[in-house]
């Protein structure tokens, strides 16, 4: 009987391809994605190498931080924009590579294409210059974000140099409370843990909350390990996965399809095999969460206070006074109440149709407050249409949210999507460092997207539960 | 395809005692919208060192005292966030060589490493000592020591961790893997046809 082994193991095992002389790993790609930000430095260093793109069928390209989400004419307002797709055009046309281009039907923001496209599948290990590649374990893969020099190094070699990291087990356990959400469960792991919490570390999600979660609620966590510093988050594949997963473009049909299953399932942790840590959580414990500083673990409950510097930890004094002060923010006063200007719905985090059915359902009959702008990006260009089958951009836009065009829109704010000043943002989105989105000045708070429908309609802070009733309520 | 060993780091040193400070504060996103990493150098901390008119708002990197400094000491995380490469190739291209801090943010470290720029972690009395000695003298003279592992300034020293492996390919002069991994590519299209393809 040999060991119990982690799904983590045998997958890093299993991609292994040697060690380097540092001690690293060579650690095989099955599948790159790239986007145009991070990669044409990338093959400006292949030609500058004189080396040829090794596997490019096993690198695929959209485009998504630069793009406009109000228009789609080209050529894009912005020279530099319209530079960067030019360059990504050329890239992957010259290389032989997949690109899911605008107007092609299948662009969006490079974590939702993967999902959609069945191209992210278990076991497999994934590369993408974005940080937020994490959210690709929902699978049950091992998707790591890295920088330019390794977009160099997976495109010429489809390996990169890595050390294995340790493992952690996060499990939380029961139902989650009404008017909790994905989004809430992985804010405050991110706030218990910290935004350092995970460095060293990958994360596996583990226990009864995470088996009910839908795929599309295993990527908003997974999505986020990032910001607890973990390289990488993953879920074992189920029967969920596979659901999901059967019958998408790139997914094995027939035959196929059954060895696939047989040979995922049995990819998953082991009962019984080595973590480094485990960490346990209740989900009767997790409550709608909201940020009120400058990093994702800076999150309080929508009922609590906001910290004040008094009583903070030595150690975390001196962040608390520049967050508060960068928000504008009292110590010790509720965060319920903060005047919104802004409210952002979309990204990689909840930017999926589930995401927008749950607003739908809450926002249906309300009004955005007159303050309030408010804008509603879907994900991918496939999930626009869905929407728009199922009528849910009507209900949005009668509810007075702008509908637009799938991209990374104000997550990052590389497009025209953007805070003017020290407007506050409600964003569904996963970082509200200073700056992020667009304005030096400009201020994030970040939640779940039917809280920034409930701030949106309310123009502030607000406890989705007491605006929306039992409609807010549910999970 | 070795490279020049990096076996330490040294020149004057520069403060910013804060914590997870992320990559969207070293080098924000609207510096992003180019092809090449050229000219990054500039942008460095931009929003930290200057109003929305574009005056001074005296950040410790616009100090006079601080000119041509070529070490960071900070707090814990430092560069979290974003994996943009962006963020080392613009404190390397602003003639910075190594960085002291309390812990770094994963991507960032591997980023960093890869262009030779030194990441050395020193406990949190270390770092405020190491402030201390450069605000007493800015021109002090600062050195990450990669062989020996340890933060030399002001006659006094500190003791520095940096990951094995890439204080090992520091001082191999193989922080840049790309040679490696290329010798492998054999290797490589083996296993790659062992594991099948994924779709």
């Amino acid at each position: 009987m040999s060991q119990p082994r982690s799904l983590f193991d045998k997958v890093w095992e299993s991609h292994t391809v040697g060690k380097l002389r540092n001690g690293e790993d060579q650690l095989f790609i099955d599948t790159h994605l790239i986007h145009e930000v991070t990669s044409p430095q990338a093959f400006g260093m292949l030609a500058d190498l004189g080396v040829s793109v090794l596997m490019p069928e096993r690198t695929f390209a959209t485009v998504d931080h630069i793009v406009p989400t109000h228009t789609r004419v080209e050529p894009f307002a912005d020279p530099l924009a319209a530079a960067m797709i030019a360059e990504l055009r050329k890239n992957t046309a010259a290389n032989g590579i997949k690109f899911f281009d605008v107007g092609g039907g299948l662009q969006g923001i490079v974590h939702m294409v993967g999902p959609e496209q069945g191209i992210t599948q278990p076991g497999t290990a994934i590369a993408c210059g974005d940080s937020h590649t994490s959210t690709h374990g929902a699978f049950g893969a091992i998707a790591f974000g890295i920088g330019t020099s390794q977009v160099r190094d997976v495109l010429a070699t489809q390996t990169m140099a890595m050390s294995k990291p340790k493992l952690r087990r996060i499990e939380v356990n029961g139902e989650l409370r009404p008017g909790v959400y994905a989004k809430d469960v992985i804010l405050h792991i991110i706030r218990t843990l910290g935004v350092k919490g995970g460095i060293g570390y990958a994360y596996e999600y583990g226990g009864s909350t995470f088996d009910a979660m839908t795929m599309e609620e295993r990527m908003t966590v997974c999505n986020m390990s990032i910001e607890g510093g973990a390289r990488c988050g993953y879920v074992n594949p189920d029967a969920t996965t596979f659901a999901y997963l059967n019958g998408r473009p790139y997914a094995p049909a027939g035959a196929e399809w059954d060895e696939a299953v047989a040979r995922w399932s049995a990819l998953a942790s082991e009962p019984g095999c080595h973590y480094d840590d485990v960490v346990v959580f209740d989900a009767a414990d997790v409550p709608p969460t909201v940020t009120w500083g400058i990093n994702p673990g800076q999150a309080i409950a929508i009922d609590e206070l906001v910290p004040s510097v008094e009583n903070s930890a030595q150690h975390d004094k001196a962040s608390v006074a520049e967050a508060l002060a960068h928000m504008q923010l009292t110590g010790g006063a509720p965060i319920k109440g903060t005047k919104v200007d802004v409210a952002f719905f979309g990204s990689c985090t909840n930017g999926r149709v589930t995401d927008f059915i749950e607003v739908a359902n809450v926002i249906a009959g309300h009004k955005v407050h007159p303050s309030v702008k408010a804008i509603a990006v879907p994900g991918s260009h496939l999930v626009k249409l869905e929407c728009e089958r199922l009528g849910i951009d009507k209900v949005l836009k009668e509810a007075g949210f702008e509908w637009r065009e799938a991209g990374c829109s104000m997550c990052l704010a590389m497009n025209p999507d953007k805070l003017e000043g020290d407007q506050l943002c409600a964003s569904s989105s996963n970082r509200n460092f200073k700056g992020r989105q667009g304005s030096p000045t400009g201020r994030t708070v970040l939640m779940s997207p039917v809280m920034v429908a409930a701030a949106a309609v309310t123009g502030v802070v607000s406890d989705a539960r007491e605006v929306f009733g039992a409609k807010g309520a549910a999970a | 395809m070795a490279l020049a060993p990096v076996l330490e780091a040294r020149g004057k040193a520069v403060a910013l005692m804060a914590h997870d400070i992320d990559t969207d504060r070293i080098i924000p996103a609207r510096y992003l919208k180019a092809v090449t990493f050229e000219g990054l150098g500039d942008a460095l901390f931009y929003d930290e060192r200057f109003d929305e008119a574009g005056n001074s708002k005296h950040h410790p990197l616009d100090d006079p005292q601080h000119a041509g400094a070529a070490i960071i000491v900070t707090g814990d995380n430092f560069g979290c966030g974003s994996s943009r490469e962006h963020a080392p190739q613009s404190i390397q291209r602003a003639g910075f060589k190594g960085i002291i801090a309390g812990s770094f943010a994963e991507i960032f470290f591997g980023n960093s490493t890869t262009l030779g720029l030194v990441c050395a972690v020193v406990d949190e009395r270390g770092r405020a000592e190491i402030a201390e000695s450069i605000a007493a003298d800015p021109s002090a003279e600062v050195v990450i020591d990669v062989v020996e592992q340890e933060v030399r300034v002001a006659g006094r020293s500190y003791p520095a961790s940096i990951r094995e492996s890439a204080r090992e390919a520091l001082m191999t002069g193989y922080w840049d893997p790309i040679g490696e991994l290329l010798e492998g590519v054999d290797k490589v299209r083996a296993l790659a046809a062992k594991l099948g393809h994924a779709r």
